[in-house]
């Protein structure tokens, strides 16, 4: 493999606290080293990155690839293209798929089929309980040594708390988070978006943000309880915010997301019955919407996730009540958290990247996250403030169910390195 | 796709009554005057919408909704088919845009949809050109039902403005309910709504309405309550703990009425049921217009069925005659 040196560009690795006009060299699948000028090595491939930021690759620790079983929707292979098409060198592909990832089998599954595809990293998660039934524990030790880096039952939740803590406590044997959709569906009663002003007036059943607190709540002290590493997935409410926000300076060990969307819209995207804004846990009110964006910026969320779910046409032409829930993201998370985030002067650059790369990789525990040297050669580079419009006519995913289509953003990826080799590349301007 | 008219009164459907004016639903009041005449005559037809095409589509069941309905497009001399989801291509498995797609290949004019979905309405009417008439989708809207009802009330009382009605029972499930709020508040009526906690919807506070947690409060403040039916399946679901309680804390009983400072007016958009939330005494009482509602409802629908084939009110008289000019 030709070593590849990015010239120029402004590197941004918080995991070494560097922020500075550098070039980066890559060599075979590790990144070799990063300086003011450096030499280009006999037949390296040189990449001008002048105006652009370099950063280690993005890392998405929550999506859906759908396989097995839902290839309609997305197979491994479209969801890593679509991935890197994002930004994303790594992504943590959920278990819900049909059947559910439960076995060190299927773990394997998914792990090769996500090296066939050669774009983005995709990295299995397991289930926690045998075929997310939310009854009996998988045999969580022979998904980890099968590649499993997370257990989660994400959109099936453990509603047994003695489940829960168990899991907590079995999980630390291996050093595994948990990660969890926090939602008690005795208190959702199957709604189809936030409970509120606009659900009242559309008559759609109500998602109350009490249903997602309590599960935060009990989440929180069972991790409290155990010790165990709980990553809470994709908050949506302000009180759920408050409480990690609690629980992290009393020492509790919790990771927490932010999805793009729930930073960005509210319930009332929804109106007119858009199944492009039904998703789970549903789009809040502006009070919850404005908890998270603080969240993001103060750290209490520390990840940004997309919660990729895509979903066939068909599915999404029905009814609201009749329609799935989840909306696409990793082609416009970054553009997103750009141009709600960072133009907004929520966050800088550097929190951006630790929030979409070094911080996900913690939670994790994945490799990457690092420009360090030594380290894999896993490398976004993107434009920080170029404008498009989103046109999901040009996903690289299979699905087109995105609430953002024809929102104009500012920031893209321009190249998306994996282990020293370019798996994608967009416009630079 | 075939070009149907958007009548200036309503435009293309009538989906709702959120999203219409004052103006528009005084216009739909005042087209059913002439109509109401229609039903009383010995042949009870008017070539208004000869040759038109109407299918009334209904997903759910319903037996005098539908019937309403069909007898305003007969009476009105249109075409009608039937179409219900037990026995169709539905219980097939065909999806509602498919459904859709077909109804508007078959060169209809009109489709009448009652869906169990909320949104239901809206979705067919987005996706083909005939005009579509929301005849209750889910929990979203009934607009042909709150405009009889409040047809009703102004039979009554001769005005709609500054009349104080209260919507009582299951206000959460109920389309009757928003289509009522929508269109009472819009005419300058005082809305209340009563209910246990459990069967009122979250921060229906803000549509504008006032919240009784008593029904004897929500009593001694109207002029005019429309009880609302309640499913007996809310009691399996835990909404409520048995019929007998409430019955005992909710129902509108002749005892409760004479309490009252002023006679009530008495609605109830049916089927009811006796002895939960009406009392069989007040449903046949004197202050109880139900029969009237049904009434109404015919005359509601003719003049709804006209507007959209693009009638305008002030000729719905001349009309009666000879068909939409």
């Amino acid at each position: 493999m030709r070593p590849v040196l990015i010239r120029g560009g402004r590197v941004i690795d918080p995991s070494q606290k560097m922020d500075a006009t550098l070039d980066v060299l890559l060599h075979g699948s590790t990144v070799a080293e990063f300086g003011e000028r450096l030499d280009s090595p006999e037949g390296a491939e040189v990449v001008d990155a002048a105006g652009l930021v370099v950063c280690p690759g993005l890392i998405d620790v929550h999506v859906h690839l759908r396989e097995p079983g839902q290839e309609h929707k997305e197979t491994i292979a479209s969801g890593a293209r679509a991935a890197a098409a994002g930004g994303f060198t790594a992504v943590v592909a959920m278990p819900n798929t049909d059947p559910p990832i439960d076995n060190p089998a299927s773990v394997g599954f998914v792990l090769a089929e996500g090296l066939r595809a050669g774009a983005a990293r995709v990295y299995p998660s397991g289930a926690i309980t045998v075929g997310q039934k939310g009854e009996q524990l998988t045999e969580v030790g022979e998904l980890v040594d099968a590649g499993a880096v997370t257990v989660t039952d994400d959109g099936r939740p453990v509603m047994n708390a003695g489940i829960m803590r168990m899991a907590l406590e079995y999980a630390q044997t291996f050093d595994l988070a948990v990660s969890v959709h926090c939602e008690d569906l005795a208190l959702s009663r199957g709604g189809s978006m936030n409970e509120g002003l606009v659900a009242t007036r559309l008559g759609l059943t109500g998602n109350p943000n009490a249903s997602e607190d309590v599960m935060i709540a009990r989440d929180l002290l069972l991790a409290e309880l155990t010790g165990g590493r709980l990553h809470i997935q994709h908050v949506a409410t302000r009180r759920g915010v408050e409480m990690i926000r609690e629980a992290k300076a009393r020492g509790v060990r919790v990771t927490a997301e932010a999805s793009p969307h729930h930073f960005t819209l509210t319930d009332a995207a929804v109106e007119s019955y858009r199944t492009d804004a039904k998703m789970n846990p549903p789009l809040r009110s502006e009070a919850d919407r404005d908890a998270v964006v603080e969240g993001v910026r103060d750290g209490t969320l520390d990840v940004i996730a997309t919660d990729h779910a895509p979903h066939h046409y068909d599915e999404k032409e029905q009814a609201f009540e009749d329609a799935p829930n989840g909306i696409i993201g990793l082609e416009t998370s970054l553009g997103l958290a750009l141009t709600e985030l960072v133009a907004k002067g929520v966050i800088d650059l550097p929190t951006l990247v630790e929030r979409m790369s070094c911080a996900p990789a913690r939670a994790m525990a994945l490799p990457g996250g690092t420009l360090r040297p030594g380290s894999p050669a896993d490398v976004t580079v993107f434009h920080p403030d170029a404008e498009w419009t989103v046109d999901p006519a040009r996903f690289l995913s299979m699905s087109r169910n995105t609430p953002f289509r024809g929102w104009k953003l500012r920031g893209r990826p321009v190249r998306t390195v994996v282990g020293g080799k370019t798996v994608w590349e967009g416009a630079a301007g | 796709m075939m070009a149907h008219p958007a009548g200036p009164y309503l435009g293309k459907d009538l989906l709702g009554l959120e999203e219409l004016s004052a103006e528009q639903i005084t216009a739909i009041l005042d087209t059913a005057e002439p109509f109401k005449e229609i039903s009383e005559r010995p042949i009870k037809k008017t070539p208004v919408l000869r040759g038109k095409t109407i299918v009334n589509a209904f997903f759910e069941n319903s037996t005098r909704t539908r019937i309403s309905f069909e007898f305003a497009e007969k009476r009105l001399s249109a075409d009608t088919v039937n179409f219900s989801a037990t026995g169709s291509s539905v219980s097939k498995g065909e999806t509602l845009v498919d459904t859709a797609r077909n109804l508007e290949a078959m060169r209809i004019d009109m489709v009448v949809i009652r869906h169990g979905a909320s949104g239901a309405a809206r979705f067919l009417a987005e996706r083909i050109a005939s005009n579509v008439v929301n005849a209750g989708d889910g929990r979203h809207e009934h607009p042909t039902q709150a405009l009889l009802d409040i047809l009703t009330l102004r039979d009554h009382f001769g005005r709609v403005d500054g009349l104080k009605v209260c919507i009582v029972g299951d206000v959460l499930h109920s389309r009757v309910a928003r289509s009522n709020i929508w269109g009472l508040r819009k005419l300058g009526a005082e809305v209340g709504v009563c209910g246990p906690a459990t069967l009122l919807p979250r921060d229906v506070g803000e549509m504008g309405v006032t919240v009784f947690r008593r029904i004897e409060e929500a009593v001694e403040w109207s002029d005019a309550l429309n009880i609302l039916r309640l499913q007996l399946e809310r009691m399996k679901s835990g909404f409520i703990p048995s019929l007998r309680e409430y019955n005992r804390v909710f129902g509108v009983t002749s005892a409760r009425l004479e309490k009252a400072p002023r006679d009530v007016l008495i609605l109830h958009p049916g089927p009811m049921n006796r002895g939960v939330e009406i009392d069989s005494d007040v449903a046949d009482g004197p202050h109880s217009v139900i029969l009237q509602q049904v009434t109404n409802g015919v005359a509601i629908r003719m003049a709804v069925l006209y507007l959209l084939a693009g009638g305008a009110p002030e000729r719905a008289e001349a009309a009666k005659g000879g068909g939409v000019s």
